[in-house]
């Protein structure tokens, strides 16, 4: 069953087209990553499918009690606010206890429930992120590029842990972003977006395609190179 | 009747101000809008001038003009100017309208010190009934709205996936805000009312853990300073408002204090060797 489907999405900021005739389905339990330039509309989408724009054109169907757990692009948290993780974790719905701790460790991090969040480092922080947004049990989660500042080591890992998550409970998963290697060869399918849908499919297919190429500015070797860097990693560990 | 005695109907006015201050006071912190409740009382001249014109209630006329001002910046910020500049142009053309308006109105004697600085000595039983009413008031939405209004202040985006609206808990928050303004304009003045929601927030940040233990503190630092200031300004026959508001400035910095000696007694117990087993 389908779990959201976008049709013929026009979408407006300050008077500039910023996302045209956008078509997206998703269905149940599949990790899509959208990937594009800077302001090529792809936080923009996002920002339509949780509700917070409005496009001007087009629908979005959202098969019906479907849940949206949504990770923020790198939340500032200003310093004057005290905040545990475990009252963050209760925002804006109380949860009981048990719930609280079974999210924290589907996203990886147990030791720090009491502690306050500027403590926390960034891919920390992330985690918590994610494990508020478990709570809600979503049948969809949205990463808007939730490893911003997050080291290669740290990228993986956040990763790793999204893939652990869809497994155990079955959610789709949408994100946006910028690390185009890491992300692909963690996504089932990928959408090029540059203000409207230039190419999709599969990470090889995308890899492959020349929109995908021209744009990002890799020529044909570049693109290759990075495709076969990834793919190439489990058999170099064999060879000598 | 104890509500004869004008000291103990001054007591009941700090109160309620620092009361309903507490949170008000949190929020505008967390969201960086320290200047919006100076720019809120100062517009209330205006409305204290367009009272007097009309010959209705004071704090009709305040009231009114909060919140028209509290409505105008909600709507205009983010259209292409920065908050700060659209609310220093609010506050300070809000103020020399208010002035200006001032001098038209013949006949009565008004005393503008009494606006800027408050009165908290002359708040009569019809005062309080205003005050306790306001307060209770954004008490009540406080209480009603905090998980959502928590949530936005957190992050607007966040907020939008939980199904809350942040602009609308913008909203309520600004019209908190203008009904605190009105309500405390006798007791502290134009002047000081922001340095009333400030103040005692700022200085419950170092001892808090959570956004709601901060709220706590808050409201006890702002009871601490109504009601300590007034007795102080009774026995060393200072002005009221600014005594009030001096006595939270001394508890910031004994809070301040307090924190670092505390910080840095933690530090040194941690660089013990045998704390560390």
């Amino acid at each position: 069953m389908r779990l959201l489907s976008i049709a013929e999405l026009d979408l407006a900021l300050g008077g500039h087209l910023v996302l045209e005739d956008i078509h997206l389905d998703l269905e149940r339990g599949e990790i899509v990553t959208i990937v594009g330039p800077n302001g090529s509309g792809k936080t923009t989408l996002l920002k339509s499918i949780i509700g917070a724009l409005v496009p001007q054109r087009g629908c979005i169907d959202k098969s019906p009690g479907m849940v949206i757990g949504y990770v923020p692009q790198r939340l500032h948290l200003d310093a004057t606010l005290p905040m545990t993780v475990s009252r963050l974790m209760r925002l804006p719905r109380r949860r009981p206890r048990h719930e609280i701790d079974t999210a924290l460790e589907r996203a990886g991090v147990t030791q720090q429930a009491s502690s306050q969040i500027s403590d926390l480092s960034g891919g920390q922080f992330q985690r918590v992120l994610l494990a508020r947004a478990l709570l809600s049990s979503p049948d969809l989660l949205i990463l808007d590029e939730a490893t911003q500042g997050l080291d290669q080591q740290g990228m993986a890992d956040f990763y790793r842990q999204i893939e652990r998550v869809r497994q155990e409970l079955g959610c789709a998963v949408l994100m946006v972003s910028h690390e185009l290697h890491v992300v692909m060869r963690a996504s089932d399918r990928v959408v090029c977006l540059n203000r409207s849908i230039c190419c999709a499919g599969t990470p090889e297919r995308v890899a492959a395609s020349p929109e995908y190429r021209a744009m990002f500015g890799l020529d044909d070797e570049d693109a290759l190179a990075l495709y076969r860097h990834r793919h190439a990693r489990p058999s170099l560990e064999i060879a000598p | 009747m104890i509500l004869d005695d004008f000291l103990v109907r001054a007591t009941l006015a700090g109160l309620g101000v620092a009361l309903a201050a507490a949170p008000l006071g949190c929020l505008v912190v967390w969201r960086r809008m320290a200047f919006f409740g100076d720019a809120t009382a100062h517009a209330a001249i205006l409305g204290v001038a367009l009272a007097l014109l009309l010959s209705t209630s004071i704090f009709a006329g305040v009231l009114v003009v909060s919140l028209l001002m509290a409505t105008i910046v909600s709507l205009l910020s983010g259209k292409g100017y920065a908050m700060d500049t659209l609310l220093g142009v609010m506050a300070h053309s809000s103020l020399a309208l208010g002035l200006v308006a001032v001098s038209f109105v013949s006949g009565v004697r008004i005393d503008l010190m009494a606006y800027l600085f408050g009165d908290i000595l002359a708040v009569g039983k019809a005062d309080l009934a205003v005050i306790w009413g306001g307060a209770a008031l954004v008490m009540a939405l406080m209480g009603w709205r905090w998980s959502r209004l928590l949530t936005a202040t957190l992050n607007a985006e966040l907020a939008h996936a939980s199904g809350i609206d942040p602009q609308r808990e913008q909203l309520i928050l600004t019209l908190s805000l203008a009904i605190v303004v009105a309500v405390a304009l006798k007791v502290v003045g134009v002047l000081l009312i922001a340095a009333l929601l400030i103040i005692p927030a700022a200085a419950a940040r170092t001892l808090s853990r959570t956004p709601e233990s901060m709220v706590v503190v808050a409201a006890m630092i702002g009871v601490a300073a109504a009601v300590g200031g007034l007795q102080t300004a009774y026995w060393f026959d200072t002005p009221t408002g600014p005594t009030i508001v001096s006595l939270a400035a001394a508890l910031f910095a004994l809070a301040s204090v307090l924190a670092y000696v505390w910080r840095t007694a933690l530090r040194i117990m941690a660089a013990r060797p045998e704390r560390s087993a």
